[in-house]
């Protein structure tokens, strides 16, 4: 596809030597009104960190006040803040936007051959909406914290809690802007502006889940927004909507909310699977097994995801024929996401599997995500989840889902692309350290909880029962580790970006369009249009030979 | 040495002392058996050509199938059958743990922001202690004073959120003569972790005993000041009112009788056996400045001869 005989190593044409999208003008005003979706995507990169650090901060916290089984570092009100804005932080701060529009932002456009997203500007909208929702759930926490817990549930959080609950629900509410506006930029993007010879079925399946991630986003999203904002209204005007005292109801809230959210945790992880379908392809060689199959069940996980919601709500006083309903439904989930793990390993055999650190990375997704689909069923079962409900045992599952397996797949991701965007190679041997100690860490801090939770241990709690403390202890020595893996990681990408090796055009030999241009890009991206002949992950006739 | 309060029965699971805990444990090691086996046979093919396909080099063979349509639908067909019949297993347990026996002993259960109150059909209320009879079906009518609550027995495997405005429902049938916990699920605020019961199940006879003379096996009657001590714990007094001097919620008990306390209208007032009597019942009539107006009334909750021994016990703590 390349004509490699007029760029040099680094996939540079001899006219641009040295001229790419980070140094083709310089200065915080030229990143500030840059309307290059690579330069926003980096931006968002940053603000996802920042958000992850967040988040992590107030994670190690929680799990060093759940050493001991009474007060260890805080008293039950900064415990409360602390759960509470480790879940806000991470979800809102870091996981929806993570994947989509940081490496989605930077990579979409290039691995169809565009020159940019289809609407730049609201591109960059998209991402101030995003820093003006952090700055309110920023000021939230100056201004009096949040103890409600990311769900919001009504009536604590619409009449009882006396702390920030507008200022943090109203910054989700931008926040959800930002990302109708991504999933709306992306769809239209994907619709108009591939290149030629680029059809649908030769797109890499990352932009598939991408897709259905955007519908998500774009169909769901409003739906959040209009429950925090009456939540908001309830709050501050007393009109009564979900809080029985003002002719409210309860229930209905947690319908709202979770007509989203159920959805939203495939925005979390449809894009991690589209990473781990790119890394496993790349580092073993191979033309993905199944591809139609990948790129349906996206699509068939997106639209299943907004018929499911009700299993949040087993115990809630729904009605007793909705939750065996919504028992059935929740089930057609496992078979798309099967598929997907079916697939992925039909793509490792007849490979020649390379274990570098993004493959590692996207076996660790395998093993991670096999644990929390799996354990999924536990809590889909209508008997089982009486029991399982509101316990560690829940989580446990949900962390190996967002965290072992998106935030997984997510840095997994991010080293397989680091020397695209950077322009530079990092440490392996560091960051195999780091990513053993992440692996490790996050199982031993995690499945404890799968035990915690069976054993009838309740979510949320600041002090518990004595029967559960070494357990507990555990899983929070686990955390330690986690965090010392995370800090390795950062320390190895920070000193790449100082002193790494420059990266060539393609370090892993990949088929896909975004490695057929410099690393990193040129602010055009390409050259000159690309046209595609090959299908999707497919080599030239002269390599398979 | 004590036992725990919920005595494990297996690995993972808690003891079953309810008739429903091994229906929902049959179904719990279903799942984890059909997951055991998928998450074995899954791993070990990712192990297996992790091995087998490793790189050897430039020149490995790369095989160039690119989907099997054969594989394909056996492998959406397969899960989805076994799915299919997880949901029933699932089914099955609920609707027997969604249904109450005709003949069930009905008892109203209250929870509020941080205490479960249990009233029984003879009119007896206990406070974060729930007695029942073992054998007999149990149904509990629920609802909330101002938050979301949930009812949770890890021993009886039964769960049910109770939500202010309505009634939810929760029934089991203790199998085993225990001493354990029930949990508050919901997050309900600052005292959420600490909204726990007690959960005794009794002998039909010792349970009508109990319901007769408040006392349980074993037990005689206590002398005022010591009963007021027991109260002081079981009725929560503790959440809210310290013995050492340290704020809470409320002003500490440490020297409490006797003492001239100002009232948040301006006014004060000797601390004596009347103003006692008064905070139980009217408890937001004379707020003691500085402290926020949230004490639940007890009236109806305590017996006279329960407030006397309040009395007793708090002329005691010096």
């Amino acid at each position: 596809m390349a004509n490699t005989a007029t760029v040099d190593e680094l996939g540079h044409a001899p006219e641009v030597r040295g001229k790419n999208y980070l140094n083709q003008t310089a200065g915080v005003w030229s990143w500030l009104t840059t309307v290059d979706h690579k330069r926003i995507g980096i931006m968002y990169l940053v603000s996802v960190l920042v958000g992850f650090g967040l988040g992590g901060i107030f994670a190690l916290l929680v799990r060093l006040e759940l050493l001991t089984a009474k007060k260890t570092i805080m008293d039950a009100t900064q415990y409360n803040q602390a759960f509470t804005l480790h879940g806000a932080a991470m979800v809102f701060l870091f996981i929806i936007p993570s994947i989509p529009a940081s490496l989605g932002n930077f990579f979409l456009p290039l691995m169809i051959g565009a020159k940019d997203v289809a609407f730049p500007k609201l591109n960059l909208l998209s991402l101030y909406l995003f820093w003006i929702g952090a700055i309110f759930m920023l000021a939230a926490i100056v201004t009096g914290g949040v103890d409600t817990g990311w769900t919001f549930y009504v009536p604590y959080a619409s009449g009882v809690s006396t702390t920030s609950v507008i200022s943090a629900t109203f910054g989700v509410f931008v926040m959800g802007f930002s990302s109708i506006l991504t999933g709306l930029n992306f769809i239209v993007t994907l619709h108009k502006l591939r290149a030629p010879g680029m059809s649908w079925y030769r797109m890499p399946l990352f932009l598939w889940s991408l897709y259905a991630t955007s519908i998500i986003q774009v169909l769901a999203t409003p739906v959040l927004g209009i429950t925090l904002l009456l939540l908001i209204f309830e709050r501050a005007f007393h009109i009564g909507i979900f809080d029985p005292t003002l002719g409210g109801d309860p229930v209905l809230f947690q319908h709202f909310f979770w007509f989203y959210s159920h959805p939203a945790v495939y925005i979390m992880i449809l894009p991690g699977m589209g990473v781990a379908t790119e890394i496993l392809s790349t580092h073993s060689k191979r033309r993905v097994f199944g591809y139609k199959a990948i790129a349906f069940s996206s699509v068939a996980i997106a639209l299943v995801s907004f018929l499911v919601w009700g299993h949040h709500m087993f115990v809630s006083g729904q009605s007793e024929l909705s939750s065996a309903i919504f028992s059935f439904l929740t089930f057609f989930v496992a078979i798309p996401s099967g598929v997907k793990m079916f697939n992925w390993l039909g793509t490792l055999w007849g490979g020649s599997i390379r274990f570098t650190v993004p493959m590692l990375y996207g076996i660790a997704f395998l093993f991670l995500f096999a644990i929390g689909g799996l354990t999924g069923l536990f809590l889909g079962t209508l008997s089982v989840d009486l029991h399982l409900h509101d316990t560690y045992f829940v989580v446990a599952h949900f962390h190996y889902v967002m965290m072992g397996s998106t935030a997984i797949a997510f840095f997994g991701g991010l080293h397989h692309w680091w020397p695209k965007m950077t322009g530079k190679m990092y440490d392996e041997k560091l960051a195999r350290v780091g990513f053993a100690l992440t692996f490790i860490g996050f199982n031993w801090t995690f499945f404890t909880q799968f035990i915690l939770g069976t054993r009838g241990m309740p979510r949320r709690y600041y002090n518990y029962l004595d029967q559960f403390q070494p357990l507990h202890a555990f899983s929070t020595y686990g955390s330690w580790v986690l965090g010392t893996g995370f800090l390795i990681t950062f320390i190895c990408l920070a000193r790449s970006l100082k002193t790494g090796a420059p990266a060539p055009a393609n370090p892993w030999d990949s088929t896909t369009l975004e490695w057929q241009t410099a690393s990193p890009p040129i602010t055009e991206n390409f050259e000159k249009a690309p046209i595609v002949t090959l299908d999707a992950y497919e080599r030239p006739a002269e390599e398979t030979a | 040495m004590r036992l725990d309060p919920i005595e494990l029965g297996s690995f993972w699971m808690p003891k079953q002392s309810s008739t429903i805990a091994e229906e929902i444990d049959t179904a719990y090691y279903i799942v984890y058996w059909l997951d055991v086996v998928m998450f074995v046979a899954l791993m070990g093919a990712l192990a297996y050509f992790m091995y087998k396909y490793k790189r050897r080099g430039p020149k490995d063979k790369l095989s160039d199938v690119t989907h099997s349509t054969t594989l394909e639908i056996s492998w959406t067909i397969i899960p989805t059958i076994l799915v299919i019949g997880l949901f029933f297993v699932g089914l099955k347990g609920w609707m027997k743990a969604m249904v109450a026996p005709g003949n069930a002993l009905e008892i109203r259960t209250t929870a509020e922001m941080y205490m479960w109150t249990f009233t029984y059909p003879n009119g007896n209320v206990s406070v974060n202690e729930l007695v029942v009879p073992k054998g007999q079906p149990v149904k509990l009518i629920m609802s909330s004073k101002d938050v979301l609550h949930s009812f949770f027995v890890p021993e009886f495997r039964v769960k049910q959120d109770v939500v202010p405005g309505m009634y939810t429902t929760v029934w089991f049938e203790a199998t085993e003569n225990r001493d354990t916990i029930l949990f508050c699920t919901e997050y309900c605020g600052v005292g959420h972790s600490d909204m726990m019961a007690k959960v005794l199940v009794l002998d039909k006879p010792e349970y009508d005993q109990w319901q007769e003379t408040g006392l349980k096996p074993g037990e005689k009657p206590l002398p005022p000041a010591e009963l007021g001590k027991k109260l002081y714990a079981t009725r929560s007094c503790n959440t809210c009112h310290s013995l050492d001097g340290s704020r809470i919620q409320g002003p500490t008990f440490k020297g409490v009788f006797g003492r001239t306390e100002q009232i948040a209208d301006g006014s004060s007032v000797k601390v004596d056996e009347n103003y006692i009597r008064e905070s139980l019942l009217e408890p937001n009539k004379k707020v003691v400045q500085g402290y926020p107006a949230v004490m639940p009334t007890y009236k109806g909750l305590l017996k006279e001869t329960d407030i006397d021994a309040i009395i007793a016990y708090l002329k005691t703590v010096q």
